[in-house]
């Protein structure tokens, strides 16, 4: 895929998918350019997730109507690893555990998989020791297994590690902020800053605390599986005041 | 070197084959003279000649198991097998001496590089006997006896005399009786009182010749508070016809020594693969087996510990990989003859692509065995739904203080964690490899590092093309 030098990363026109049969998203449409955070805030079971997963590519979503463009190109048919490869990124709401796989060991064969090469072992070694000193995380995580044990936090630390490591185009980042202590939140927040600029984000969350840190360009109101109201980062403060009644009123 | 494209199976990367060269080969089949011919080519004593011909008639009165893959036993040509064939005239102490076809498959297996990286002896056996043997010096000087088994007869009767067939007695088992049959080759090592042997010592066992038997006989000896680790490994070309490996390993640990035994048994996918495995620890000190099954047709190995003297310890950790037209029936046994003995047991397998991997278990605790304690841990990973796995496991409690515990476990890759991985870039293929050397880490980090490089890549092999 070219550079697009309008930097238009994501398209989704009139997205449609269901999950099993069931309909979850009903007509989304969305675009995301390279150095825009946009936040999809929306109440449990509105589709959120559901868009974090079928951008990414997991198979038990299926688009019955409608695009996603990413890139310039329709990526219907692409697999999940080919979409990582091309700069694409999902920090999981529940990110599985792999025992036996060692977090140092998956971070250099992710690394590899993702730049198309195996990047040379001291400069890989510094790389890591900077992204997990701006992570406050100790170096024995990366012996221990992934995600195998871990708590809330350190699962949601190892994703910005991964989101620092992989210097996606497009970052999709599912409740990254669900399960963090106001200092974790911090942190996390100020590993996602960093990349921002180079990075189409999509943030989504139930909360306005993440985005007083990561602030958003646009704020998403996601309903019923569509986008139903959009605006400034205003929109999250009426939120966090108001609910979320007075979004379904309007729809 | 050539390589027989019709008998190329897969990606098994040591399925190459050198021209036979035979200085003696024997003809197919087995008869009692046979064995004796066997006996008076290496000019043996009389009572290892009697040893001989007695498990020879226990070997045809014995029936063949009637539990394992009895069906694929039944398939063995005991006719159809050649029971002696020595490739070089004498074993070689400097590689360069090595007759030129052998030292290139060994080259290519990368022995002779390991040697002189990280062993502290290692002998290569070529079909029926050591075609190679060094071991260090410092070694030496310690007193470590390190030879293969022939020219341990040779060299230490008295010991072995002493010892051969005390832990595995040839009426053991129907195999156990071929092996003292025509056992040939193996390793004999005794390790003096107090001696702690740093480096590894290896064996490599390589079958070249088609429809060959490998009968190696393999006696450790670890006198009292002395250590050893002993790595094994094995592999075979591809040939459509099938051959038989069948040995005996006798471990002894004296009071208060420790004795690891590592294998990766990577058999081409035609052979069978018999083996019986066991070792006595006597007070205060420790057997472990580090058991790897990745190759052969079918497997039959089951390494047992004897926990004969008070606080002795087996640490028995096993891993099997069935993939398609295989079978490996890998276990432990472990008998609490002593009180206050431990036992640790973690058994992983992985079946693929229509493989079958079965666990057999036998945990025993006599009744004068107070205070043991065991561990059974055996978990099973199946990659899709054509494999099969099963879990055998027997105890025999004869005594009421033993704390035992046994966990048994059956799963899948789920699609999460494959989502996962694929998100990372990692292609199905790749991200079933991790998982699947994840599985395995148990084991995989026992081993030597370069053995677990190896497996490690062995594994990832195994996986690619495994995606319909």
């Amino acid at each position: 895929m070219g550079e697009m030098m309008g930097d238009e990363l994501l398209r989704i026109e009139n997205l449609h998918v269901s999950v099993e049969g069931t309909s979850i998203i009903k007509g989304l449409n969305l675009t995301i350019n390279r150095g825009e955070i946009h936040a999809i805030m929306g109440r449990n079971g509105a589709g959120k997730s559901t868009l974090a997963n079928v951008v990414m590519g997991h198979p038990a979503y299926e688009i019955t109507q409608g695009t996603i463009h990413y890139k310039g190109s329709n990526i219907e048919e692409m697999e999940v690893f080919q979409r990582a490869r091309e700069g694409m990124f999902l920090s999981f709401q529940y990110p599985a555990a792999i025992p036996g796989v060692q977090v140092g060991t998956f971070l250099r064969k992710s690394v590899a998989s993702v730049r198309g090469e195996a990047p040379p072992p001291r400069e890989f070694r510094k790389e890591l020791k900077n992204a997990m000193e701006q992570l406050s995380m100790d170096r024995s995580f990366l012996s221990r297994y992934v995600n195998q044990g871990f708590s809330g936090g350190e699962k949601k630390r190892l994703e910005i590690l991964q989101l620092l490591l992989l210097q996606p185009d497009l970052a999709l980042l599912d409740e990254t902020d669900s399960g963090l202590d106001i200092d974790a939140l911090r942190i996390v927040a100020e590993g996602i800053n960093s990349v921002a600029q180079n990075t189409g984000c999509l943030v989504i969350t139930h909360y306005q605390r993440l985005l007083d840190l990561v602030k958003p360009d646009v704020v998403h109101v996601l309903l019923d599986g569509k986008i139903v109201q959009s605006g400034g980062p205003e929109l999250a403060l009426k939120l966090e005041d108001e609910g979320y009644d007075w979004v379904e009123a309007l729809a | 070197m050539t390589q027989d494209a019709n008998e190329a199976v897969g990606d098994y990367r040591y399925g190459f084959h050198d021209p036979e060269s035979a200085t003696i080969r024997f003809d197919k089949g087995l008869s009692e003279q046979v064995v004796r011919d066997i006996s008076e080519l290496k000019n043996e004593p009389e009572w290892m000649t009697d040893i001989r011909v007695k498990a020879y008639n226990h070997f045809i009165e014995r029936e063949m198991p009637t539990w394992g893959n009895c069906d694929s036993l039944e398939a063995i040509n005991f006719d159809n097998v050649t029971y002696f064939l020595r490739s070089s005239e004498k074993t070689e102490k400097n590689w360069d001496d090595v007759p030129e076809d052998i030292k290139r498959t060994f080259d290519r297996l990368g022995i002779p590089e390991a040697e002189q990286k990280w062993l502290g002896g290692v002998t290569a056996q070529y079909e029926s006997e050591a075609v190679y043997h060094s071991i260090r010096e410092d070694l030496e000087e310690q007193g470590v006896i390190f030879l293969d088994m022939d020219s341990g007869l040779k060299e230490y009767p008295e010991l072995v005399k002493k010892y051969f067939g005390t832990v595995v007695p040839h009426s053991d088992n129907k195999f156990s009786a071929l092996n003292t049959a025509v056992w040939s080759g193996g390793s004999f090592i005794y390790v003096p009182k107090g001696v702690h042997v740093e480096m590894p010592v290896q064996a490599y066992f390589r079958i070249n010749a088609k429809n060959m038997g490998q009968f190696e006989r393999t006696l450790i000896i670890a006198d009292e508070g002395s250590s050893l680790h002993y790595v094994e490994g094995c592999t075979a070309p591809t040939y459509s016809t099938d051959s038989l490996h069948s040995a005996v390993v006798e471990l002894i640990a004296m009071e208060g020594a420790k004795i690891r035994y590592s294998t990766v048994q990577n058999w081409s996918a035609n052979v069978y693969n018999l083996v019986t495995k066991r070792g006595v620890a006597y007070k205060n000190a420790t057997v472990e087996w580090v058991d790897g099954n990745i190759g052969s047709k079918l497997t039959m190995k089951y390494p047992s510990v004897l926990l004969k003297g008070e606080g002795a310890h087996a640490e028995i950790i096993s891993v099997a990989y069935a993939g398609a037209g295989q079978h490996q029936d890998a276990g432990a046994k472990v008998h609490h003859l002593a009180p206050n003995t431990t036992s640790n047991i973690l058994s992983k397998s992985i079946s693929k692509g229509g493989g079958r991997s079965s666990y057999r278990g036998m945990l025993q605790v006599t009744p004068k065995a107070d205070g043991c304690r065991s561990k059974v841990v055996c978990d099973a990973l199946m990659l899709d739904e054509d494999s099969r796995s099963d879990t055998y496991p027997t105890m025999e409690i004869g005594n009421s203080t033993a704390d035992l515990e046994h966990e048994a476990s059956v799963s899948k890759i789920s699609g999460d964690q494959l989502f996962y991985l694929m998100s990372r870039g990692h292609s199905e293929e790749e991200a079933m490899g991790l998982i699947v050397n994840g599985f395995f880490e148990p084991f995989t980090r026992e081993l030597p590092m370069e053995y677990a490089v190896e497996l490690n890549r062995l594994l990832e092999l195994e996986m690619e093309g495994s995606i319909g």
